[in-house]
């Protein structure tokens, strides 16, 4: 297992300093025909979304043209982030017009899936509208896999790199919900999906072939549900992850968290109960998998973590003599 | 006026039509180069995106010099002369500062925005400018990112270009993100300085009657207010900032004070100095404190006439943009030019807010007069409608 695992991190785990060239990207999406769509979902984001659309059309469709159409699909804000969008050129659209016969659900995931039917790239490009650094890495990061290789299907961002770090070594990994509640359900029931060092960012790139496959939770359990279901179809050589470097966003509050570990942990019971493993328990496995970096280089850290039990104390003779228990 | 001025004049309308275009890279380039810190001496990340800019676009003798200036040549078609256009890269902010910038409808939002991170942009953005306007010149363009342009650095970067550079340089641009209108033709003489006010350890607080340095730094700044500034030729004292202490009830022990003195008469930065000198030692002298002045940066005053060739033409241009000129001596890159008798004149592209706070913001919409108002300035020296 560990094996496999670092295997795949030395092929498929990539830094975008690797993808620098957008002129040598954008000729090989051409030579392959592909198509590119960019998705921006949008809820109350009026101060980060005017500065992505300028970067974004200025450097990746202006002056290299690797993304060849690009919309903000929004769940109904309340501020000017449909109007600040639209000030800067970008196709706007409210979830709630798109296919309006299947009804309009309130949630980030409805708009990724709502995406699929609107857009028409062969690859899609989600990137969140909260990111205060806004780069134009954080899609040519997380697309170019996808051009250069057609076995992976699914890239994900993840975020390393502190600006000061004292060692050579540094422990490295996700949110707060991912090393809390993501990554210890996979280290139990799948340990291959450890490898994902941010499998809850919402920077990915996908293929339509695969998008149109697979169901969409709206609400927070939308990107854990993507990643079990595509390692369930297509295994882990679908996907790839891109070290983005720094990414400064807004930061949300420990009942936020809350709520969005109760909404993933749904999602990721029912994928339970759906792959029909609620009732076959595999047997749990004691290792858990973390992750450390070198520069460039991840590999795993596993540890053996035993809950051993000891049983009550009134079972134990000596007790039971020492304190005068007879029955 | 010529017929060669006015044909370039009644380009502008359009040109500032076209460069709508332009939006969303120049805008880009402003919040990329915006958000790399860029303190003075500090500069070699946004020079190093400015050369990659000049490297995209297919620029020559790209390059970055000793002193951290970053550079490339947009060809002429006749290639004899040269035409600088330059904008300092540094800022006053420090690497700590959070410089996300944010952006609105109609404005951005963020530390530097305007001084000079637009400016920078209009460089970095000048070579598309002029390929969408299809417009050539027979004269090369140099375009420069200046270093070490601000506060201590002491316009190092532009003295370094220009005492190193072999190229014949017929005329410069330079270029401050804001205010539009500006028209600087000057420079004033001027002098920085620190002044600090050290009390000794072992102070013998109540001899002198002094309490602390706070008190001996505020009766130096009293004096320097009573000096006889004249109001024509026009000469200031700035009192810039003022630092000392710690907290409400321990005297501190230093204090220290930034200040300039500008002026356009020729020797009254130095009666000034003198004069402060004069009661730095006076004040030390009655206090038993140690007062010491340090010179950080000084400038010779000097200037384009007011009927130069450029100047005319440059209130021409601004005229055509319905913006009255805001004539402001400046002691940027400028007075450099000036003082080598290199014609030149500074310009702002857009209005701006806040300047020099965090909460710096600049206008999006009156750049593209600010960017027509260039243009037009560079095509008046390539016609040779500027030489005098």
């Amino acid at each position: 297992m560990s094996d496999k695992i670092n295997r795949w991190l030395e092929t498929n785990t990539f830094h975008h300093g690797e993808f620098w060239d957008i002129l040598k990207l954008v000729k090989m999406k051409e030579e392959k025909g592909l198509k590119i769509s960019l998705c921006i979902p949008t809820l109350n984001e009026e101060k980060t979304i005017g500065k992505e659309i300028v970067i974004f059309r200025s450097e990746l469709m202006e002056r290299y043209p690797l993304i060849d159409e690009f919309a903000v699909i929004d769940s109904g804000s309340s501020d000017k982030t449909l109007e600040v969008a639209a000030s800067f050129g970008a196709d706007t659209y409210s979830a709630a017009d798109i296919l309006p016969e299947v009804g309009d659900k309130r949630g980030k995931g409805e708009n990724l899936w709502k995406a699929i039917y609107q857009l028409k790239g062969d690859i899609i490009v989600y990137v969140d509208a909260d990111i205060k650094n806004i780069h134009p890495r954080f899609v040519t990061g997380i697309v170019a896999p996808l051009i250069h290789n057609e076995t992976i299907k699914y890239c994900k961002a993840f975020y390393d790199r502190p600006m000061a770090y004292s060692s050579g070594i540094r422990a490295s990994g996700g949110g707060r919900v991912t090393e809390i509640l993501i990554r210890p359900l996979f280290s139990l029931f799948f340990p291959e999906l450890t490898s994902l060092i941010q499998p809850l960012s919402g920077e990915f790139a996908v293929r339509r072939e695969v998008l149109e496959k697979i169901p969409f939770p709206i609400g927070y359990g939308v990107e854990t549900a993507h990643i079990l279901d595509v390692y369930k179809e297509w295994g882990l050589e679908a996907f790839a992850q891109c070290d983005l470097d720094q990414r400064i966003h807004r930061n949300q509050s420990t009942n936020a968290l809350g709520k969005m570990s109760f909404g993933i942990l749904q999602t990721f019971i029912n994928r339970l109960k759906s792959y029909g493993m609620v009732d076959r328990l595999p047997e749990l496995s004691t290792i858990y998998r973390q992750f450390q970096a070198e520069g460039n280089r991840y590999e795993q850290l596993t540890r053996e973590i035993v809950e051993y039990e000891r049983p009550p104390m009134i079972t134990i003779p000596a007790y039971r003599k020492k304190y005068g228990i007879k029955e | 006026m010529s017929k060669a001025l006015e044909s370039v004049l009644n380009k502008i309308p359009t040109h500032e039509a076209k460069l709508q275009s332009i939006r969303e890279i120049l805008l880009a380039n402003a919040l990329m180069l915006g958000e790399i810190p860029s303190p003075t001496y500090s500069e070699e990340e946004r020079i190093t995106f400015l050369g990659n800019r000049f490297t995209e676009d297919g620029l020559q003798n790209i390059s970055i010099d000793e002193a951290g200036n970053g550079m490339a040549i947009v060809p002429g078609t006749q290639g004899k002369r040269n035409i600088l256009v330059c904008a300092h890269a540094d800022t006053v902010f420090s690497k700590s500062v959070d410089h996300a910038m944010s952006v609105g409808p109609t404005s951005i939002m963020g530390p530097g925005i305007g001084d000079n991170s637009l400016g920078l942009a209009a460089i970095a953005t000048l070579p598309e400018i002029l390929k969408r306007l299809k417009i050539t010149f027979k004269d090369n363009l140099i375009l420069m990112g200046c270093s070490r342009s601000l506060g201590h650095g002491d316009l190092g970067g532009i003295r370094f270009f220009l005492d190193n550079n072999t190229l014949p340089t017929r005329a410069g641009v330079c270029i401050e993100g804001i205010q539009l209108g500006r028209l600087s033709y000057s420079a004033l003489g001027m002098l920085r300085g620190e002044i600090s006010v050290e009390v000794p350890n072992v102070y013998d607080w109540s001899s002198f009657g002094a309490t602390g340095a706070v008190p001996i730094l505020s009766s130096i700044i009293q004096r320097i207010l009573q000096l006889p500034v004249p109001m024509e030729p026009k000469t200031r004292i700035l009192f810039g900032s003022i630092a000392s202490g710690t907290s409400y009830g321990t005297q501190p022990t230093s204090a220290n004070l930034r200040f300039e003195i500008r002026s356009e008469q020729t020797g009254m930065v130095a009666h000034l100095r003198t004069q402060i000198e004069d009661i730095i030692g006076e004040i030390a002298g009655g206090s038993d404190t140690t007062i010491k002045l340090s010179v950080i940066a000084q400038r010779k005053p000097g200037g384009l006439p007011y009927g130069h060739p450029m100047v005319r033409s440059m209130r021409s241009i601004l005229n055509k943009l319905d913006l009255k000129p805001h004539v402001e001596p400046s002691v940027g890159e400028l007075s450099e030019l000036i003082n080598r008798n290199i014609p030149a004149v500074t310009l702002g592209l857009t209005n701006g807010y806040n300047k020099n706070e965090f909460n710096e913001s600049i206008d999006i919409q009156p750049t593209f007069s600010g960017i027509a108002q260039l243009v037009a300035l560079l095509q008046s020296i390539d016609k040779g409608l500027c030489d005098e």
